[in-house]
């Protein structure tokens, strides 16, 4: 505890502060003064964007030991002026929510759980069932015999999360392997 | 929308949905303008809004109508606006019939397929000769789209053909669409709107005197609408009309004007701009049809070189395209790699798929931060149309239920599927959230925006980016000692971007390839800074046209970002808009005719008459030297075309389109039918449903029966689903966050007191609510912000649900998904699907556990005396006399429709195949 000085009174702390109202510094209590925000200490500021709606907000991640420890709204955005929602406030449990998953998991045909899989394999797999899926649904052409070159064997529905350059690579992979079926939450 | 005097959202909660944008309507309120929500439901956005008028859900094409009505027959349109920059005074076809004449129906209907032949929507040509031409290359383009599934126009207008449009400019000609517009809608009056819509006649002439008296030349009236327009069988339409009402009210392309489309994800229009959807490729470039064999032919259906505005120019962008994806195999001689290309032929949209899938069709299937066992229509049948695929790779960063339906989904519950018995297998990804990775959202006015990485993925996260760089490469790998001509695309394929220091690739260089560069020539390597450098002879490539620009001189100008506090409000140094950093599209139409500002309040951009050239606030939308009185020969095509006073650049005719002479699926004009349930017959017409919209009749998805049909009884009231702020869409963003879950525990639904009484439900209590396809349990919120309406001498009482429950084991909230109790009813223009109105029943207590809960369903199924071809009807009295020759137009093979459309007969015996 400080000692006790009456220049530390309220009313005279008001003036020699000039708080005026009393509102701001003039009625901060010692524990607050020695706080410091979490984002005073942060390693590093990086600007992004809110991954809900469609708004767009700016949001500012502040990082420390390589560790998300922060996100807020940005300031300097001229669409949201540095305002938040619910959901984009609560965008820093998104990165660092206990219950994410950060592991490969499979299930195998008939099981009754999970098991882990290694990334590698996982990928391995996936591009070997690809080949095959695609094999096995490959239309080489119509009816009337006109060409279609395109497999029915594979599909995917994505969110409307997905970057636009993630997006670009899907299109481009799918279409060149043939695959037609390829969907977005934009449908929805 | 900060600068509008009046703003109506519709189908929109956006104080809720888009909290942190709504604050530009706030804005717009401090500045005088009045803001009305039309809306089943009192919401926050009805709280602050000057006024709240409750809405039968899908009745919205009677209210707009009926603004429609009151504009025409009052003499309220902007005269000079309407004459010169719409097509008002271009005359239609003589063959033309309006469904006001045929009873619902337009011309040219084909009840065999349930889809309309387009020829006698037509516009009328001057020269018999060259429009006869034109119309041969016109026809080709649409039969291509038609198979296609006929909805892949783009942001461009379909092609109209050549030949000089005829007009009459005093708009008195029966045929001018002026006249035809205005018979059209002359039924849709206020006394329409309340006995359709429930809305009271002085509440209607309240909301038709604030926008009307808030357009013009110094005033200007916005538009916003959200999934409460989109998710219906004639979604599309709803906003055609709203588009009318604004082209007839001059509040397109100007400050506080337009339709503004609320988004609901981060880059939901990223998605379709550079689609992962079955129709389209980047920059609105259709999917090539079956039926486009040849590279010409392609872009024959694209475009008629003779078209005004820049689609004409498609050709260009389409080798643009080609030659990002395929590099130095994209020749001239091998009509730039255009057979690499797979073809389409019909609609193989995410609901058609799903057919597939119940049929052992698909083997595998990427769910990429999607959960359609919670966000789709028919949970239910999506969750079985997963037990039927071999394999199935789950993207996300939570256990979704759509990656754990085999062993906690409802069906399991139920017994209808065991866990032993599911051979899917069954791939969960982790994926990286967008602060660990770097990469560009579109929001929801095409602002690019681009996020820097701040941290990497955790574990074995990885963005989408890397997860398909590298499965690209293996799968690359695989073929590459393949003689198989269908693994040329592959081989082909450019592939190589470069690695960042974690080893990823880096997102910027493909970036880089969207934007384009120029190939050959002087510059070669250089970026290209605009689509109009694009060439179709090879020397250029880019990803998607809209999007050059984006990296102009080298230069992340999605990266932008100087602080909005520095600039103007136009704030064209935070982020890049798509076309050429464009904030408001069109806005040549914020000049007159001559090129002035319609006014000093309304001022945007205009002609400067000294320096001959377009300037002001934002980037013209406009070719910057063509003098507002210009008129080129409209035969050259292309930009070269647009005359002075053709601000709808991208519509072939360059004006703005009150009646759609091509485009539309089910009408060339809105008109109103009721949703795919409902507990009225049409009063419009005896036709009662969109005789267009697509259909899948199952035994697993069936429809309750409408109006004054028996059984109807059975399922009495309405429901509408929506979403809360502190949930998005299926939960896979927020049902896992403890501060969100905690904010919004569990299920309900929102009813009246009325309702509550009637039904004897509690409030906090339990209810059940069941339809013809499932039965969920809900809490029961009793609240005045539900409004029983009266609609045909009938008390309508519609119930609130938000879909973001669904049931599992691992998020921190489940709980019974409200898209379980809707069918898969399709809007045949965007195949979307009816998300927005259902019937159903409610009653007090949970729902039965187990298989109990299906014989639930079953037994209200018996009791309304349902089969699968209850509401599937596409003409509601078959023995009515239809169209004398609906078939007019049929040998010119000028089709709209898709394949997959129900046919009588075909589908109903397959269905006994499916059971």
């Amino acid at each position: 505890m400080s000692r006790f000085s009456p220049l530390e009174w309220p009313v005279i702390r008001q003036l020699r502060t000039g708080d005026r109202t009393g509102r701001s510094s003039a009625v901060q209590s010692q524990h607050t003064r020695e706080i410091t925000a979490r984002t005073a200490t942060a390693d590093r500021v990086v600007q992004s964007i809110c991954p809900y709606c469609a708004v767009g907000c700016g949001q500012k991640v502040y990082v420390k030991d390589e560790k998300v420890i922060q996100i807020e709204g940005d300031p300097d955005s001229p669409i949201s002026r540095g305002r938040l929602c619910p959901k984009g406030s609560a965008s820093e449990q998104l990165v660092n929510s206990p219950g994410r998953q950060t592991r490969v998991l499979y299930r195998a045909p008939g099981a009754s759980d999970w098991q882990p899989l290694e990334r590698e394999t996982a990928i391995d797999m996936i591009a070997d069932r690809f080949i095959e899926a695609r094999r096995r649904g490959w239309q080489d052409a119509d009816e009337q015999g006109r060409p279609l070159r395109r497999t029915m064997g594979i599909a995917s529905l994505g969110g409307a999360t997905l970057d636009n350059e993630e997006n670009y690579l899907i299109k481009k992979l799918f279409t060149a392997a043939g695959a037609v079926q390829i969907e977005n939450q934009a449908r929805i | 929308m900060a600068n509008a005097d009046c703003i109506v959202i519709q189908g929109s909660n956006m104080a809720e949905c888009h909290p942190v944008g709504f604050q530009w309507v706030t804005e717009a309120k401090a500045r005088g303008a009045r803001v009305i929500h039309v809306d089943p439901r009192f919401t926050r956005t009805s709280a602050v809004a000057d006024k709240h008028l409750p809405i039968r859900a899908g009745s919205d094409i009677v209210l707009l109508g009926a603004l429609i009505n009151h504009v025409l027959s009052n003499d309220l349109w902007f005269h000079d606006y309407v004459l010169h920059y719409t097509n008002a005074a271009t005359l239609i076809s003589e063959d033309f019939e309006d469904a006001e004449d045929l009873d619902g129906l337009f011309s040219g209907y084909d009840p065999e397929t349930g889809t309309y032949h387009l020829k006698s929507w037509g516009y009328q040509t001057e020269d018999e000769g060259e429009g006869h031409q034109a119309d041969e290359q016109r026809n080709k383009g649409d039969e291509e789209r038609a198979k296609a599934g006929g909805q892949q126009y783009g942001s461009g207008g379909a092609p109209v053909g050549a030949g000089k449009l005829v007009r009459d400019e005093t708009l008195q000609h029966p045929r001018t669409v002026f006249q035809i517009l205005k018979r059209h809608f002359a039924r849709y009056t206020p006394e329409m709107v309340q006995e359709t819509c429930g809305i009271a006649v002085a509440d209607f002439e309240y909301l038709a005197r604030s926008v009307t008296e808030n357009s013009g030349r110094d005033r200007t009236t916005c538009f916003a609408y959200a999934v409460g327009w989109t998710q219906h069988t004639l979604g599309a339409q709803f906003i055609r009309t709203a588009s009318i009402l604004q082209l007839l009210l001059g509040n397109m392309g100007r400050p506080g004007g337009g339709i503004m489309a609320l988004r609901g994800h981060a880059t939901i229009q990223g998605s379709t701009d550079i689609p992962t959807l079955f129709n389209l490729l980047p920059g609105y470039l259709p999917m090539p049809s079956v039926t486009a064999q040849t590279f010409d032919d392609y872009v024959d259906g694209i475009r008629t070189t003779t078209q005004k505005g820049y689609w004409a120019d498609a050709r260009a962008y389409s080798v643009n395209l080609l030659k990002s994806w395929w590099g130095d195999a994209a020749t001239a001689e091998n009509d730039w790699a255009y057979d690499y290309i797979p073809r389409i032929n019909g609609a193989h949209g995410t609901y058609q798929t799903l057919m597939a899938m119940l049929k052992d069709q698909v083997d595998g299937y990427f769910l990429l931060g999607q959960n359609p066992a919670v966000g789709s229509a028919n949970g239910r049948l999506q969750r079985m149309g997963m037990s039927h695929l071999k394999w199935l790779v789950v993207r996300d960063l939570n256990m979704i239920e759509s990656a754990t339906w085999w062993k906690d989904g409802p069906e399991i519950a139920s017994g209808e599927l065991k866990t032993e018995d599911i051979d899917t297998e069954v791939f969960f990804m982790p994926a990286a959230t967008h602060v660990e990775k770097s990469g560009s959202f579109t929001q929801t006015q095409r602002l690019v925006q681009w996020r820097h990485q701040a941290v990497a993925p955790p574990g074995e996260a990885q963005s989408e980016l890397e997860f398909f760089y590298e499965l690209g490469q293996r799968i690359r790998a695989r073929v590459a000692d393949s003689d198989d001509p269908r693994d040329r695309p592959l081989q082909d394929l450019t592939w190589d971007y470069p690695l960042t220091e974690d080893g990823e690739p880096d997102a910027e260089a493909v970036l880089a390839e969207i934007n384009g560069q120029f190939l050959t020539g002087p510059r070669a390597g250089e970026p290209l800074s605009s689509y109009t450098q694009m060439t179709d002879d090879g020397s250029t490539a880019g990803g998607c046209w809209i999007y050059t620009g984006i990296y102009a001189d080298g230069v992340n100008r999605a990266a932008m970002r100087v602080p909005g506090q520095q600039q103007d409000e136009i704030a064209s140094q935070w982020a890049w808009a798509w076309p050429a950093n464009r904030r408001i599209l069109y806005n040549r139409a914020s000049a007159d005719p001559q090129g002035r500002p319609w006014s000093e309040r309304k001022k945007l951009v205009w002609w400067d008459p000294e320096k001959k050239t377009w300037t002001g606030k934002d980037n013209p939308d406009f070719p910057l030297d063509r003098e507002p009185g210009s008129t080129p020969d409209p035969q050259q095509g292309g930009p070269a075309a647009l005359a002075g006073d053709d601000p709808f650049i991208m519509q072939a005719d360059g004006k703005g389109w009150l009646f759609a002479p091509k485009g539309m699926m089910d009408g060339p004009l809105p008109t109103h039918y009721e949703p795919q349930e409902s507990p009225v017959d049409n009063p419009v017409y005896a036709q009662q449903q969109n005789p267009a919209r697509i259909m899948f009749p199952r035994e697993d998805n069936l429809s309750a029966p409408s109006g004054d049909a028996p059984g109807t009884d059975v399922y009495p009231f309405m429901f509408t689903t929506y979403r809360l702020t502190e949930h998005h869409t299926a939960g896979g963003m927020s049902r896992w966050l403890p501060y969100l879950s905690e904010l919004q525990p569990e299920m309900f639904c929102e009813i009246s007191p009325e309702l509550a009484e009637l039904k004897g439900l509690e409030p906090y209590g339990w209810a059940t609510i069941v339809s013809p396809r499932s039965a969920i349990e809900v809490k029961v919120l009793v609240t005045d912000r539900m409004t029983p309406l009266t609609v045909g001498g009938k008390t309508i009482h519609q119930i609130g649900l938000p879909y973001h429950w669904g049931a599992g084991t691992d998020a921190v909230v489940t709980g019974d998904g409200a898209n379980d109790l809707l069918g898969i009813t399709l809007d045949p223009n965007v195949q979307i699907q009816n998300f927005k109105t259902g019937s159903c029943d409610i009653r007090p207590g949970r729902r039965p556990q187990g298989a109990a809960r299906d014989e639930l369903v079953r037994e209200y199924q018996r009791r309304a005396g349902l089969t699968i071809m209850t509401g599937m009807e596409r003409i509601t009295d078959p023995e009515r006399e239809l169209n004398e020759d609906p078939l007019r137009a049929r040998d010119s093979g000028d089709v709209a429709g898709r394949s997959t459309a129900y046919r009588p007969g075909q589908d109903a015996t397959e269905q006994e195949a499916d059971k």
